[in-house]
């Protein structure tokens, strides 16, 4: 049987699960006039039997999802020969991969060897097997403890009570998810990043000058010792966040002071949306600006007066990013400066200091711990963004300040690692997640750093 | 202090000389004044420059996307070709070289063509698009065997980007793509109004293709919406729960602030790490298939989940407490209050919030990379686990292809993609107007 058929049918049966339930509360109490005789509303009585009917048989059915396709798999490979058992797990996993696309019927029976073809026979069996025995259990649990909870129903069942603490849990399960999406996150880079550091030392990733993940085929390939030396990516990395905030801090700072204290109302009213469609648009939208716009007309312009600038120079990357972090910087301005109470200015004004020295000397300083804040948020989104990287920076690992030569970064050479086809033994794949645990970590600290000045700022003038 | 003894003269002078140097100064003070203000105001108008310059250059480029060359053709369905067996076998139909009619019109049409190489650069002019068209019509009504249509079929790509100006006609023959002699017939073929720009259904309707005037978005668009729908269906109702929770329900203790932390955390880490994320857990431990919409829809729930936690809390923040006194008050326990009144005026801004976050989730490719959605993919998904590819990064795998045509389709993808952005955040804009309540 289908999971979808078996699911829809779950769902049909927990319907009718909250029908029997009410319709018995009611015949037990004599029908609607004697409602006010049942402890909770009927609805509660045939939710509180629906909701036993459905959960338990679809947590059944969603474990038995999660680890059928396992079992099935190490039962086939049971029932086939030592030899191909004795296989190393890479070459294993090749068989059970024809199996499976003889299964899917991605390829033609004669195509296979003959034990392939037993163990496909064996796979479907067993899979079909494991279905009907799902359909069975998960069934039977709906229908047991639907009719067990249908059975106690009585008038002084505390229905309402009940459903209301199912719905509690429920709540309290949803709003957990953030904790474990953390975990998640920590546990699986850093499991990764550790069998890494087992394959590479620490300090020769931190440290060491030499990035080329390449690793050879052959023993005697030239250049095959593959280095995993991550500083320049580090360099790289810096760089083209640091050209960003130069474009990114003074453009927002300086239209979020034009905005709050010099725009007229209608004009702020107009241009803060026109800014703030900077932040709405897709990331991939500015690497494919700084790739195919912006890039060459640097390169252009650079021959024009006789510099020799890449064609996927940190410039370009650089400063598109900047372009789309400007919203970030003038929008978190706007709402520290806007926050410093008018009394200060008024103070200022009333000294004699004109608009622009009152905003130098006390708005800016006032609002400055705020600021600060924002920026590192928006240094946290240079150092973290990749689409523009990955299409407008280089990928070779260049220890350079020269924002005119190409650079890569964390997040560029993470993606090169990981897209196409892994290997979860090799260091190469794994030094992705070693790169992904860096970025985590800084990200993470600049975050909290941020987060928390900036909140402390709030507080004070509230 | 010393001049506390000083005579009213004295005074009199401090205070002129004051003045003086104020005035002597103010000159200046002025200048700094405007001086600043001109920098805000350059600033703002570096900003609208950069807008106006992003949005030009990818119009500029991708605005003749709506057109595509067609070339005009006399098919002759040669009984001989199409269905020699004259048993009008389905079989036979549907393997026939059809490709061979096209060959046939285009010769017909230039008949004094003649050796290998030159009847194959006149075959180039079309794409090979047609032959699937013209199959598709042959399967649909077999009577057409045997008798001549005149029918407009895709032309080639480089046709297409001289018909739209993008090859310059007075460059050397070696670095224009197209050799005089096609050059010849393209213009003979416009002379006799036999190549024109149509709308461009193909863009539309296909997949993804190596040959640019083939590949289309609708394969992207339907994994976007296959993606977005698992996204939806999963991160609207769990960040509804978690912020009904948090908010109307959840002690302030430790637990509740360590959820609190990592949902503002969550919210700033990079998409990237997500991608991580679900190649680590949903493809290596779970055993998912890699480039299903319901990994996609995983990994972006994940994602967007902080965002739509955060908006919906600030929608309950948005209830006044009275509503919830007034439920208690008349006997209503404490989910029934939120159930039947907090929620329901809380859900315009919870919508809001949602909108916003799909539209995040519409824009993101950089986790989708991760998890093998960037794959070349010609078919359109037909379901959750059908392998497919997205809307942003179709955007970034033709941006990555050399072909000049794809350029245009490069700019056209964003055009869409940017399409969408746009009625989904002027939803929630209107949304947002339409059931914004004041208390």
């Amino acid at each position: 049987m289908q999971t979808s058929t078996l699911v829809l049918l779950l769902l049909i049966l927990s319907a009718a699960a909250y029908r029997a339930g009410r319709f018995r509360s009611l015949s037990l109490v004599g029908g609607l006039r004697g409602a006010r005789n049942l402890h909770s509303l009927p609805g509660y009585y045939g939710l509180l039997t629906a909701l036993w009917c459905a959960i338990p048989s679809l947590l059944i059915l969603a474990l038995w999802h999660a680890v059928d396709g396992r079992i099935v798999t190490q039962m086939v490979v049971a029932g086939m020969s030592s030899e191909t058992q004795a296989l190393p797990p890479g070459q294993l996993s090749l068989v059970l991969n024809d199996v499976r696309n003889l299964v899917a019927g991605a390829i033609p029976p004669e195509m296979a060897s003959l034990e392939v073809q037993a163990a496909a026979e064996r796979y479907i069996r067993l899979d079909s097997l494991s279905r009907l025995a799902a359909a069975v259990v998960c069934l039977s649990i709906a229908l047991g403890v639907g009719g067990a909870v249908w059975l106690r129903i009585s008038p002084n069942l505390r229905a309402r009570n009940r459903v209301e603490t199912i719905v509690r849990g429920a709540l309290i399960a949803c709003s957990t998810i953030a904790i474990f999406t953390t975990v998640g996150i920590v546990v699986s880079v850093l499991f990764e990043a550790i069998r890494f550091f087992q394959l590479v030392p620490v300090t020769e990733f931190l440290f060491g000058l030499q990035w080329s993940p390449q690793l050879a085929i052959r023993a005697d390939q030239v250049g095959s010792s593959g280095a995993f030396g991550a500083v320049p990516l580090f360099t790289g990395t810096l760089l083209i966040a640091g050209i960003a905030m130069l474009v990114a801090v003074p453009v927002g700072l300086f239209s979020a002071i034009y905005l709050a204290e010099y725009a007229a109302r209608r004009v702020r009213a107009v241009i803060k949306p026109v800014l703030e469609v900077l932040a709405g648009i897709p990331t991939v939208v500015y690497g494919f600006f700084a790739a195919l716009v912006v890039g060459p007309m640097l390169r252009q312009s650079g021959e024009g007066i006789g510099l020799d600038v890449s064609s996927e120079s940190a410039l370009a990357a650089g400063l598109v990013m900047g372009i789309m972090i400007i919203p970030f910087v003038s929008s978190l301005a706007d709402d520290m400066i806007t926050a410093v109470p008018r009394s200060l200015r008024d103070g200022s004004y009333g000294l004699g200091a004109t608009q622009s020295e009152t905003i130098r000397r006390v708005v800016f300083p006032a609002a400055l711990p705020g600021i600060v804040g924002g920026v590192l948020l928006a240094i946290s989104r240079a150092i973290g963004e990749t689409m523009i990287v990955v299409m407008a920076a280089g990928l070779g690992a260049n220890l350079t300040a020269n924002p005119l030569e190409a650079v890569t970064t964390v997040t560029t050479q993470i993606v090169t690692l990981l897209v196409g086809d892994q290997e979860f033994d090799s260091p190469k794949t794994l030094a992705a997640f070693a790169l992904g645990l860096v970025l985590f970590l800084a990200t993470l600290s600049l975050n909290i750093i941020a987060l928390h000045v900036v909140r402390k700022y709030r507080e004070q003038y509230e | 202090m010393s001049d506390t003894d000083l005579g009213p003269a004295a005074v009199e002078n401090a205070a002129k000389r004051t003045r003086r140097l104020v005035e002597k100064s103010l000159k200046r003070r002025y200048r700094a004044e405007r001086r600043f203000r001109a920098y805000g105001m350059l600033a703002v108008a570096l900003g609208l420059v950069f807008v106006g310059f992003l949005f030009s250059s990818i119009i500029s480029t991708g605005w003749t996307i709506f057109q595509q060359s067609y070339v005009q053709l006399d098919i002759r369905y040669d009984a001989e070709v199409v269905d020699p067996a004259g048993e009008r076998d389905e079989q036979a139909i549907s393997t026939a070289d059809y490709s061979a009619l096209i060959k046939a019109a285009l010769r017909e049409r230039f008949p004094d063509v003649e050796g290998r190489s030159e009847r194959r650069s006149l075959y180039g002019l079309a794409s090979d698009a047609g032959q699937f068209e013209l199959r598709e019509r042959v399967m649909a009504d077999p009577d057409l065997i045997g008798s001549t249509q005149t029918l407009w079929l895709l032309a080639d790509d480089r046709v297409d980007l001289l018909m739209k100006g993008k090859i310059d006609r007075d460059l050397p023959e070696d670095q224009r793509g197209l050799s005089d002699q096609e050059l010849g017939w393209i213009d003979s073929l416009l002379a006799n109004g036999r190549l024109d720009l149509r709308f461009n259904r193909a863009f539309f309707t296909n997949g993804d293709s190596r040959e640019p005037e083939q590949a289309g978005v609708w394969g992207a668009v339907v994994g976007s919406f296959f993606t977005l729908l698992v996204t939806l269906l999963l991160s609207f109702p769990i960040g509804v729960a978690a912020a009904v929770y948090l908010e109307e329900f959840a002690p302030r203790n430790r637990v509740t602030d360590f959820i609190e932390v990592n949902i503002n955390n969550l919210a700033a880490v990079p998409s990237i790490v997500f991608g991580l994320l679900g190649l680590a857990v949903f493809i290596q431990l779970f055993g998912l298939p890699r480039s299903a919409p319901v990994v996609g829809g995983l990994v972006l729930t994940l994602m967007t989940l902080p965002t739509i936690i955060i908006a919906s809390r600030a929608a309950l923040k948005g209830v006044p407490p009275s509503i919830r006194e007034a439920a208690l008050g008349m006997g209503a326990s404490q989910v029934q209050t939120v159930a039947h009144h907090v929620l329901p005026l809380a859900m315009p801004g919870m919508l809001t919030g949602a909108i916003i976050g799909m539209a995040r989730a519409l824009g993101e490719s950089a986790p989708l990379l991760m998890i093998g959605m960037v794959a070349f993919i010609v078919d359109i998904p037909g379901g959750l686990t059908d392998p497919s590819t997205v809307l942003p990064v179709q955007v970034y795998l033709w941006a990555d292809s050399p072909e000049r045509a794809f350029l245009e389709r490069t700019s056209g993808a964003i055009l869409v993609l940017l399409g969408f952005l746009l009625i989904m955040n002027a939803t929630a804009v209107i949304l947002r107007q339409k059931f914004e309540r004041r208390w």
